[in-house]
């Protein structure tokens, strides 16, 4: 049984957790260290600005915005394995995020990314551009279709590679809810040596990871991956203050 | 364990981990700056229409790293009240008129070969703080980028509100004084266009320039 605030209501983003996430200082990961701020961070209580965010409507995305093995498709279909991902997104006190906006993006299954700074020798695919976008449904539901992207290697050190992973930017209904992190798939072993993977909480790790989901791939089409996100939740208002004034 | 009835449990689930937004952040959230054109609707740094109401501005500036470098790969995003101080959101039922043509929203990349950043936006109105009074004109502020582990929230004030700013809750909390005025944009007018130029350090830099204020909202 869970008892939690109800979804949807007004109250207070809770606070950050921020033993849940990477510190902003980890030298493992080489970028960080010029890139880290060094005092601790204000404290900010939630005001409205901080309650609210943008709304996304259905209508602004293209259909195909959710199918990576489409949307970029110009002669023919893009080369690589054909996998499925979905999931739920849910506050922390497992209310479904409705409406939340969750953007996608990932190499090609070489490991090569269409972006101009991108250098790797592995070649570009012409009918994979690698992002996607889409909403989830009233039960926090989203899934889009793409090529599982390739491993690829990056000067961290002479000899790192980053594990296979796909890029995510999630909106809720809250500017403090907005989240970029990335997921990575079970059973990689590049996840233990990377050291940008190796930024998250040790005991968390796991929960970046897609875990197979084999009943649901789709018989000589695509294999599929359940991966589900916790947004933060909104604390319960039991006693509201009157204009401004504490009673 | 027999005779102990269940108890019901209080369950919070971790939030999930955050991640850096890499190097090539563009291709998934502004894909013209990586080099292609995927989306028919692209969501950018124009936050304004003609129809707009409020006093259009020009919001620009750069990110510096500690050594005090331009960081040329970071992708920000803004968020902000409309011209009367009223968010484009259900959880904002203050009696004060929406404007249907201002979301509030808008996300750019810093420029690869200047490091500059650009959002054309208009001026947000005042809003209440729920602790009592009114929080200045502000715009939120997120910093995505390689480098970067979770993204980093600051907010842009204007220095032609010294009256407001001098009354704002969130300013007046940080108790270190001197480092409030990394929070002020500084207005100029060039081209007959109103600019508010707003520097982030990410870091202090070797010129003097001081760490803008994080929060940890």
């Amino acid at each position: 049984m869970i008892i939690a605030p109800p979804g949807g209501a007004l109250g207070e983003f809770v606070e950050r957790d921020r033993n849940n996430h990477p510190q902003a200082l980890t030298p493992g990961y080489r970028t960080s260290v010029l890139r880290a701020p060094r005092n601790a961070l204000i404290v900010a209580r939630n005001t409205i600005s901080e309650m609210t965010g943008p709304i996304f409507q259905q209508g602004e995305l293209g259909e195909l915005d959710n199918d990576l093995i489409l949307n970029f498709s110009k002669d023919s279909l893009p080369i690589g394995e054909r996998i499925i991902v979905h999931g739920y997104v849910r506050d922390e006190f497992g209310n479904p995020v409705k409406g939340a906006l969750v953007e996608v993006w990932q190499a090609n299954a070489g490991g090569r990314y269409r972006h101009k700074k991108d250098q790797y020798l592995a070649p570009i695919d012409p009918n994979f551009g690698g992002s996607g976008r889409m909403l989830t449904d009233d039960n926090g539901y989203y899934y889009f279709r793409t090529i599982k992207p390739g491993p690829y290697p990056w000067f961290n050190s002479t000899n790192a590679w980053r594990p296979a992973h796909i890029h995510f930017a999630i909106s809720g209904d809250g500017w403090a809810q907005r989240l970029v992190t990335q997921l990575y798939f079970d059973g990689d072993p590049m996840i233990e040596r990377c050291s940008i993977a190796q930024t998250a909480p040790r005991d968390l790790l796991n929960t970046l990871i897609a875990q197979e989901d084999p009943a649901n791939n789709v018989p000589f089409d695509a294999r599929t991956f359940r991966w589900d996100i916790t947004l933060r939740g909104r604390r319960a208002t039991f006693f509201n203050n009157v204009n401004g004034v504490k009673r | 364990m027999s005779g102990m009835a269940a108890r019901p449990m209080v369950v919070r689930y971790p939030e999930t981990p955050s991640q850096t937004g890499g190097p090539y952040v563009h291709i998934g959230l502004a894909p013209a700056q990586a080099g292609f054109d995927i989306f028919e609707n692209n969501f950018g740094n124009v936050l304004t229409t003609p129809e707009t109401t409020g006093e259009r501005i020009r919001l620009e500036g750069r990110v510096f790293d500690g050594s005090g470098s331009p960081v040329n790969d970071a992708l920000l995003e803004i968020w902000q009240a409309n011209a009367a101080g009223r968010y484009a959101h259900p959880g904002d039922t203050q009696d004060k008129e929406l404007d249907p043509t201002f979301r509030g929203f808008g996300r750019t990349g810093t420029d690869f070969d200047t490091g500059i950043y650009t959002f054309e936006t208009i001026k947000p109105g005042p809003t209440p703080s729920p602790r009592g009074g009114e929080q200045a004109p502000h715009i939120l502020m997120l910093i995505f980028a390689r480098g970067i582990n979770l993204g980093l929230h600051t907010r842009v004030y204007f220095d032609d509100e010294a009256e407001a700013n001098a009354a704002d809750p969130l300013l007046n909390s940080i108790e270190w004084v001197v480092r409030r005025d990394t929070l002020i944009a500084r207005r100029s007018e060039r081209d007959g266009e109103v600019v508010y130029t707003f520097d982030v350090r990410l870091q202090d830099t070797p010129d003097g320039g001081a760490e803008t204020v994080f929060f940890d909202v």
